[in-house]
């Protein structure tokens, strides 16, 4: 490794291609714990945002008007207005009402830092788009189907937990993918409110050490990366529930 | 294959004893909307008894077989499945789901599950039985639809009459007493419909207590115990099978009869 950052160092001094941010320790450091926060962030959102679509799918299902009207409420909320003005909302004008919490040092803080509000309205926001997609996966199996396990004395809930989801994911499966690699992109919008993700440390870097064009392009290759591994895994798990002679 | 600790005991009406109808159909009506499509019918299955159903497309069987089971509730009139009021608000409806299996004509196997799972999960799920025993009457249910060696696979991978087999095999691991076919034949190649009588006749022949829902008429005629025909929400005629086929009195049986014969 050494060695290698020693050749970064060289051709940074010989060649003026200034890649600080790999071969100095403190802007290493920087830059990993900037990208594992991305990583770490991406992956809670996602989790998240599909829990959310599979419980709010479900709740469409209810009979209840009320409920049904409550999650198409949320679902136009924020499907329509800006994910960068729904995080500040979240950050600045919920943040602030927000009980305060005393930490290990007796000192009051607010219970949410900004990491956190940032995985609450990135998973609202891609939530409201996975209710709509597992919705449609939901209305696209078969009601004979659902009939089946219902006079098989299936409860509500193991007719959608066995059947219904496991077909409606397979339906869906593409749209999701779709929604779920532009969450993982947008997880930069946390910029906005501070939280030390990559683009943020990223900017840190290039305004102190003036390498602009070779932080963007390791900023670029970084989430090309992240999003290839991503959808890389999202294809095996397609591959992986295929099911003979279902779909296609 | 229903004795021993596969079947655990449901709750029926104590007043009910096997030599009253087991299923007991009075004056059903049944609208969806503002169109009534059971007009008030009545019927009655002896405990054994195998029954065909046959009429006209858009005539209320199916509607009536899933009133049978409540999948659709009623909007006047009673069915008693061994005793027990079946549109009771209180119905417990596993206990009736238990009791009464249904087959449908079409896509009703889970296409997610090979044809072994399709037949374990309600069990497993439904009755929280052990996996082993489960599965060790799952495979001797496919052997009695003689479907061994297709344990593994999936219903995509079937043809039409041996997913309705399975479909079959995956009632009958609820240990029923009762079994429902609505027109289970009727989306399947001539040369798999077969396969899937010979199963029904089996069954009947082992003293299962059938409705039958179909448009083969030569098999109504040879299964059936009685044959009831419907034509716009009513049952017109009913009968034996040799006189109702060969003696039909009324107008509108005739004309069906000539129809499809
Ligand atoms: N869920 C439903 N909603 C509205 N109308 C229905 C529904 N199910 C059946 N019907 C109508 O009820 C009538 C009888 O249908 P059905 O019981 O399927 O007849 P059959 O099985 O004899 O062909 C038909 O006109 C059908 O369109
Ligand atoms: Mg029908």
């Amino acid at each position: 490794m050494d060695a290698l950052w020693d050749l970064l160092r060289h051709v940074h001094d010989a060649y003026g291609v200034n890649l600080v941010h790999f071969y100095d320790g403190f802007e290493r450091g920087r830059l990993l714990r900037g990208m594992w926060t991305t990583v770490k962030l991406a992956a809670i959102c996602i989790a998240f945002s599909i829990l959310i679509g599979i419980v709010g799918a479900w709740l469409q299902t209810s009979r209840l008007r009320i409920l049904k009207a409550a999650v198409q409420g949320y679902i136009q909320f924020f499907r329509n207005t800006p994910p960068l003005v729904q995080m500040y909302f979240f950050y600045f004008a919920l943040g602030p009402q927000m009980p305060r919490v005393i930490n290990d040092f007796g000192v009051p803080q607010p219970m949410f830092g900004s990491f956190e509000w940032a995985v609450l309205s990135l998973s609202f926001f891609a939530g409201a788009f996975n209710v709509e997609i597992f919705r449609s996966g939901v209305e696209a199996v078969q009601k004979a189907t659902v009939e089946a396990a219902d006079s098989l004395g299936f409860s509500r809930w193991q007719i959608y937990r066995y059947v219904v989801l496991p077909l409606a994911v397979r339906i869906c499966l593409p749209a999701l993918n779709n929604n779920l690699v532009n969450l993982a992109k947008t997880t930069t919008q946390a910029y906005a409110i501070a939280v030390p993700e990559t683009l943020f440390v990223a900017s840190q870097i290039w305004s102190d050490r003036i390498n602009v064009l070779e932080m963007m392009v390791t900023l670029l290759t970084f989430y090309l990366l992240m999003v290839g591994v991503f959808v890389w895994a999202m294809t095996r798990l397609e591959r992986r529930l295929r099911v003979p002679g279902f779909g296609q | 294959m229903r004795s021993g600790t596969e079947g655990q005991a449901v709750s029926t009406n104590p007043t009910w004893t096997p030599d009253q109808p087991i299923v007991a159909v009075h004056d059903v009506h049944k609208s969806f909307g503002a169109i009534e499509v059971l007009k008030g019918v009545s019927l009655d299955v002896a405990k054994g008894e195998v029954v065909c159903i046959i009429g006209p497309s858009g005539s209320g069987k199916s509607t009536l077989l899933r009133c049978v089971n409540a999948l659709v509730p009623i909007n006047k009139g009673s069915i008693k499945v061994e005793g027990q009021e079946v549109h009771d608000p209180a119905l417990d409806k596993l206990a009736l789901r238990r009791k009464v299996g249904m087959v449908f004509q079409q896509y009703n196997l889970f296409p997610h599950k090979t044809a072994i799972e399709n037949i374990m999960m309600a069990p497993l799920l439904v009755l929280k039985r052990p996996k082993a025993e489960v599965e060790a009457q799952a495979r001797r249910l496919m052997s009695k639809v003689r479907l061994e060696g297709k344990e593994d696979a999936y219903p995509g991978e079937l043809s039409g009459g041996q997913q309705q087999r399975v479909a079959i095999a995956r009632s009958l691991a609820m240990n029923p007493d009762i079994m429902l076919f609505d027109e289970v034949t009727a989306a399947l190649d001539p040369e798999t419909v077969k396969e899937v009588l010979v199963t029904i006749r089996e069954l009947a022949e082992e003293g299962m207590t059938c409705m039958i829902v179909t448009h083969e008429m030569g098999f109504a005629r040879e299964i059936g115990d009685h044959i009831y025909f419907t034509d716009r929400g009513v049952i017109v005629e009913h009968g034996a099978p040799d006189s109702f086929f060969t003696q039909a009195s009324d107008p509108r049986t005739r004309a069906f009869l000539s129809q499809i014969l």
